[in-house]
């Protein structure tokens, strides 16, 4: 059984995104990168599944060259091969799904895992247009996937709580935060994944069009808070409240 | 403009989310509702009757029952040959199901909107609400998940729609619903609550969270709501969380207890109008958007100020 998990290059989560003075977007400039981090989720779970009948772990990625660190990373965790699908200009989700479309069509997994979203755009849309353009079951917000040999059994996190449903294979999960705990790539791993397969494509090769639909016309910090005050004690806050209209 | 709007409701009951996608789609033109659904009648007539709705489409198959997108999209798809927008709340089914509507129409979606700038320009938060961005459709058709923070919710009486009945797409066969486990609540929703409590990580337990966070929220009429970090120790469930991958509140009033301000904590509840930090960190990031602080002890202050409430 073979898994394609899509990853991306993104800034990492930790760092406190900077927007540029001309507002034309975020200061991506020497600032750190990492694997979105629902992506590691998605490709510890690739790995998971390994002993569940999965024998190939498939990584892709569609950006910068330097999205080649990202897939290395996945492989050092444990994914099979990589590819690298080379564009220096920004892919927007349904170019993405596009793209995604025509690999799984070449490759056909069957299982493609995806984060629930980009911690960049925030967008939450690639897996479902993935899902519809092939035609096949979505599995969203995944916190729990059982693999049998011809379907997948997903409990999902939804507002409110959770549920399950079952996909004929192939389907597509996008994964949550509690699904797992992504594993860290060991040195001996980092080493090996250095010499795994990495092929190079660009959107053209799959006659995949990716120009744009949205552009963007500027990009704007939010309005700041006022500076709040400190109450010193339990009573102050009390009273703070009441004539808030908070508390009778 | 034509717009069309899938009502989200839970087979009895409209839910709250739809009402401000209604307002967001009335700011585009003529707002036509989609109902679908599972036995569903007393849904459309309420629906019916919120303010601005033109037509409500309903579509009443066992296919629909659980919202399935697989079997949703299709039938929104087919809706939108008339209809120039098709706007749905940016909720779990909303996240789910206008995606793969966007990509059966080859259009991008724009996610959680929060203004709507003219009929192709709205904006959006991106990197957890650090940066706010205008965006421009050139495509078409309008594929739109609308924030429900952003938006007044429209009235719910008042509206004379026509409930007319739509033809089934039919089951794709794809996928299958098995159950579901949704936590009973007699608190309100997080994401209508006017109020919420929400405790972190610094509670220290279940146990605690509970002792501490519960009846304070009921002293104020609060929902509860929860850091990643209490998620993920067990403290609260996962419905519970707050910031850029869980829920998106702005109530009236948030007291962040125990919670140190992560980026994503914030991206979640910094719309809120008032916000109160308890903490014992006085450096805890959380008092940078804080309007009142107290710096302590939470184990000594939550029993007090529920006492003196």
């Amino acid at each position: 059984m073979k898994v394609l998990v899509p990853v991306k290059r993104v800034l990492d989560y930790n760092v406190k995104p900077r927007v540029k003075a001309d507002g034309t977007g975020v200061d991506l400039a020497n600032v750190k990168m990492s694997m979105n981090p629902f992506d590691e989720i998605a490709v510890e779970e690739a790995i998971r599944l390994k002993d569940k009948g999965v024998t190939e772990i498939v990584v892709v990625s569609i950006g910068e060259q330097k999205s080649q660190e990202t897939l290395r990373t996945a492989l050092a965790m444990g994914a099979d091969r990589a590819i690298l699908v080379v564009s220096e200009d920004r892919v927007e989700p349904l170019g993405v799904a596009k793209l995604l479309k025509a690999i799984v069509d070449e490759e056909k997994p069957d299982l493609v895992i995806l984060g629930k979203q980009a911690i960049d755009d925030d967008n939450n849309q690639t897996g479902q247009m993935l899902a519809g353009l092939l035609g096949v079951g979505q599995a969203t917000f995944a916190s729990k996937v059982e693999l049998a040999s011809d379907s997948v059994t997903v409990t999902r996190e939804v507002d409110g709580g959770s549920e399950t449903g079952t996909l004929k294979l192939p389907a597509i999960v996008t994964v949550d935060l509690r699904l797992n705990e992504p594993r860290y790539a060991s040195l001996p791993n980092i080493m090996k994944a250095k010499s795994k397969p990495m092929a190079q494509k660009t959107p053209a090769d799959f006659g995949v069009d990716v120009s744009p639909r949205l552009t963007t016309l500027k990009v704007v910090e939010p309005a700041k808070r006022s500076a709040g005050v400190k109450v010193a004690d339990v009573d102050e806050l009390v009273a703070k409240l009441k004539t808030m209209g908070v508390s009778k | 403009m034509k717009t069309l709007v899938w009502v989200e409701h839970d087979g009895a009951t409209v839910k709250d989310a739809t009402l401000a996608v209604v307002t967001a789609a009335a700011q585009l033109g003529e707002v036509h509702l989609l109902v679908a659904g599972q036995g569903v009648d007393a849904v459309a007539a309420e629906a019916a009757k919120i303010a601005g709705v033109g037509k409500v489409h309903v579509a009443d198959d066992a296919a629909y029952a659980h919202a399935l997108a697989e079997n949703v999209a299709p039938l929104i798809v087919q809706l939108m040959g008339d209809h120039d927008a098709f706007l749905a709340p940016a909720t779990t089914n909303g996240k789910n199901i206008a995606p793969r509507v966007a990509a059966l129409l080859d259009v991008m979606q724009i996610s959680d909107i929060l203004s709507v700038e003219s009929e192709d320009t709205f904006t959006r938060p991106i990197y957890a609400g650090n940066a706010i961005a205008t965006v421009q459709s050139k495509d078409a058709k309008k594929v739109i998940t609308v924030r429900g923070t952003a938006f007044a919710k429209a009235a719910t009486e008042g509206g004379t729609g026509t409930i007319e009945a739509v033809a089934t797409t039919g089951d794709l066969g794809v996928s299958t619903y098995v159950g579901s486990e949704i936590a009973k609540s007699e608190r309100p929703e997080l994401t209508s609550a006017k109020i919420i409590v929400s405790g972190g990580r610094a509670l220290g337990s279940g146990d605690k969270f509970h002792e501490l966070i519960d009846p304070l929220a009921d002293k104020l009429g609060a929902g509860v709501g929860a850091s990643r970090a209490a998620v993920d120790a067990g403290y609260a469930p996962n419905d519970y969380q707050v910031g850029q991958t869980g829920k998106i509140v702005a109530p009236e009033v948030y007291v962040a207890v125990g919670i140190s301000g992560a980026i994503q904590h914030l991206a979640g509840m910094k719309d809120s109008k008032t916000i109160i930090a308890i903490n014992k960190d006085e450096d805890a990031p959380i008092f940078q958007v804080a309007d009142i602080g107290l710096v302590g002890d939470l184990f000594k202050i939550l029993p007090e100020l529920t006492g003196k409430l």
